[in-house]
């Protein structure tokens, strides 16, 4: 089957430095891949260039089959930026951040319908924010905002999920909310290509693990292999990792 | 007393291109300020002021010569913030100086004083000919049907510009048709508010509405509104004291949000008590 993301070969060169190298990277229909590294190793950076955000200079990149540059099933995709800001200069509430991940499954002038309705306040229940759907996204904890994005990343409904960091500022118990319901999408089928710093409870569902180290793949293979790779910045739970097994996609979010 | 002003055709027509402004900058106004670009407005009006006094040298309408080249300005400031090394304050600054030195020289060439362009930088009401009407009518419906029929892809854009272009939103093609249609309304309430002062009626509105609204959808709404009730009253205000239109409007404006900015304190903390009920209650 072709794989979700193909990449072959990429190097991307930032301000003249060369911040990732002759990379390769495939995520296969249905697999977790995780891409570790410290901050500038340049996974963030090969992530973004999956989508279009950053140009690269030298290889190739495909989604789905299709070279990045012709590639416009955007619908098939859902996206979880960096720990960005989720609020802007005017005030937006969660119902409507959230709505905007429907937006490449909208038609064009037209109106939204009612499996558009139906995919947010889904999103919205399985971060738990249910309540707080009519609310401003500045009212809520960088925790709830970062909840607030991930939510615009399901919404989308998409094959597949690029998440940058979605730990990042979620506390522990929301963490393994996280990971259960990442869980469950992915036995639904739903492909995830996530960055990360430290796993935490993401651990036991990956498939593969990828270390980049100076814009430079150092391992790849099977996550419980990162703990014996040295690695100053990652924290790999020494017990032995159970798969989740009898969980949904519905996550508890406290 | 409002009766006797209809009277007058030079009212009527002011009035209807205040109607028009008072809605159509608030609009504008809102994806600006949510784009963080709330100064944009304040350069293309000053470049507008080129296209005036471009207009006063050829003969060509002023309307139509300010609304080229407030276009051609919106244009270079978007490619110059995609493409080019200078940061978007400083493209902005560009504009400021080029735009008002550019409008006084031209006006010099063609043979008036600088004090001709009274009317153009602060508004006046008595110059609003059928021909600007026209004009203003057409371009104005034509920035409120985009604002609002493109609402999901501009709200996209302006509150996560990276987000939207995953979701396949052609994001610079929507950043400079957000900047050419605030070129446009600039011109649109050049009449009425004046190139000085119509990014005062772009921003005022909004800030007032955020005091009391938590969502996109109902601070573009009563933005405005609460630029209508502006532009409308300072129009009326401005017939009875004599003052020009420009200034009068934006102090309506000011007043109004100086009156809801307590309202929208005791708001927020209501809110917060709220939340904060909720928590306890967990």
């Amino acid at each position: 089957m072709t794989p979700v993301v193909a990449v072959n070969g990429v190097t991307i060169n930032l301000g003249g430095r060369p911040v990732v190298k002759q990379v390769d990277l495939t995520v296969d229909v249905g697999e977790f891949v995780a891409v570790l590294g410290t901050n500038g190793s340049g996974k963030s950076t090969l992530v973004r260039a999956c989508i279009g955000l950053v140009p690269i200079d030298a290889g190739s990149i495909e989604l789905f089959g299709t070279p990045l540059a012709k590639f416009k099933s955007w619908h098939r995709l859902g996206y979880l930026p960096q720990r960005s800001n989720a609020t802007s200069g005017v005030p937006a509430t969660v119902y409507e951040v959230v709505m905007s991940g429907r937006l490449a499954r909208r038609r064009f002038f037209g109106g939204r319908n009612q499996a558009d309705l139906e995919a947010v306040i889904e999103a919205v229940e399985r971060v738990g924010l249910t309540d707080r759907l009519r609310d401003s996204v500045t009212e809520l904890s960088g925790g709830q905002q970062q909840r607030v994005l991930i939510a615009r990343a399901l919404a989308a409904q998409a094959e597949l999920l690029i998440m940058d960091e979605p730990t990042a500022g979620v506390d522990h118990a929301n963490q393994e909310s996280l990971a259960e319901l990442l869980g469950g999408l992915v036995r639904e089928g739903t492909s995830v290509l996530l960055v990360e710093h430290e796993l935490g409870p993401l651990q036991p569902l990956i498939d593969r693990a990828v270390v980049l180290r100076a814009g430079e793949v150092v391992y790849s293979g099977s996550v419980d292999g990162v703990a014996t790779h040295e690695h100053a910045h990652m924290h790999p739970h020494t017990g032995q990792p159970t798969k989740p097994g009898s969980l949904s996609g519905e996550g508890i979010w406290r | 007393m409002i009766p006797d002003l209809l009277d007058y055709d030079f009212m009527r027509r002011a009035l209807i291109a205040a109607f028009l402004t008072g809605l159509t900058a608030p609009a504008i106004g809102t994806y600006l300020v949510q784009r963080r670009l709330a100064l944009l407005g304040d350069g293309l009006g000053h470049v507008a002021l080129t296209g005036v006094a471009l207009g006063l040298l050829t003969g060509i309408a002023p309307l139509i010569t300010a609304v080229v080249v407030a276009t051609i300005g919106a244009l270079v400031i978007e490619l110059l913030r995609a493409y080019g090394r200078t940061s978007g304050d400083v493209a902005l600054a560009m504009l400021f100086y080029g735009g008002i030195a550019g409008g006084v020289l031209l006006t010099n060439l063609a043979g008036d004083s600088a004090a001709t362009l009274q009317a153009y930088l602060f508004g006046s009401i008595t110059t609003v000919s059928n021909t600007d009407l026209w004009i203003v009518g057409i371009l104005g419906a034509i920035v409120l049907a985009l604002a609002i029929g493109l609402s999901p892809q501009l709200f996209a854009v302006c509150q996560d510009e990276e987000h939207a272009r995953v979701s396949g939103v052609p994001v610079r093609l929507y950043g400079i048709l957000l900047a050419v249609l605030a070129a446009v309304t600039i011109t649109v309430a050049m009449r009425t508010v004046g190139l000085l002062l119509v990014s005062a009626l772009m921003v005022v509105p909004v800030a007032t509405a955020q005091q009391v609204t938590r969502s996109f959808r109902t601070t573009f709404f009563t933005a405005m509104v609460i630029g209508l009730f502006a532009a409308l009253s300072g129009v009326v205000t401005s017939y009875e004291i004599n003052t020009q239109t420009g200034p009068t409007i934006v102090m309506v404006a000011l007043v109004a949000f100086a009156l809801t900015t307590p309202l929208g304190g005791v708001i927020r903390s209501r809110r917060h008590r709220r939340l904060a009920h909720q928590l306890d209650s967990e």
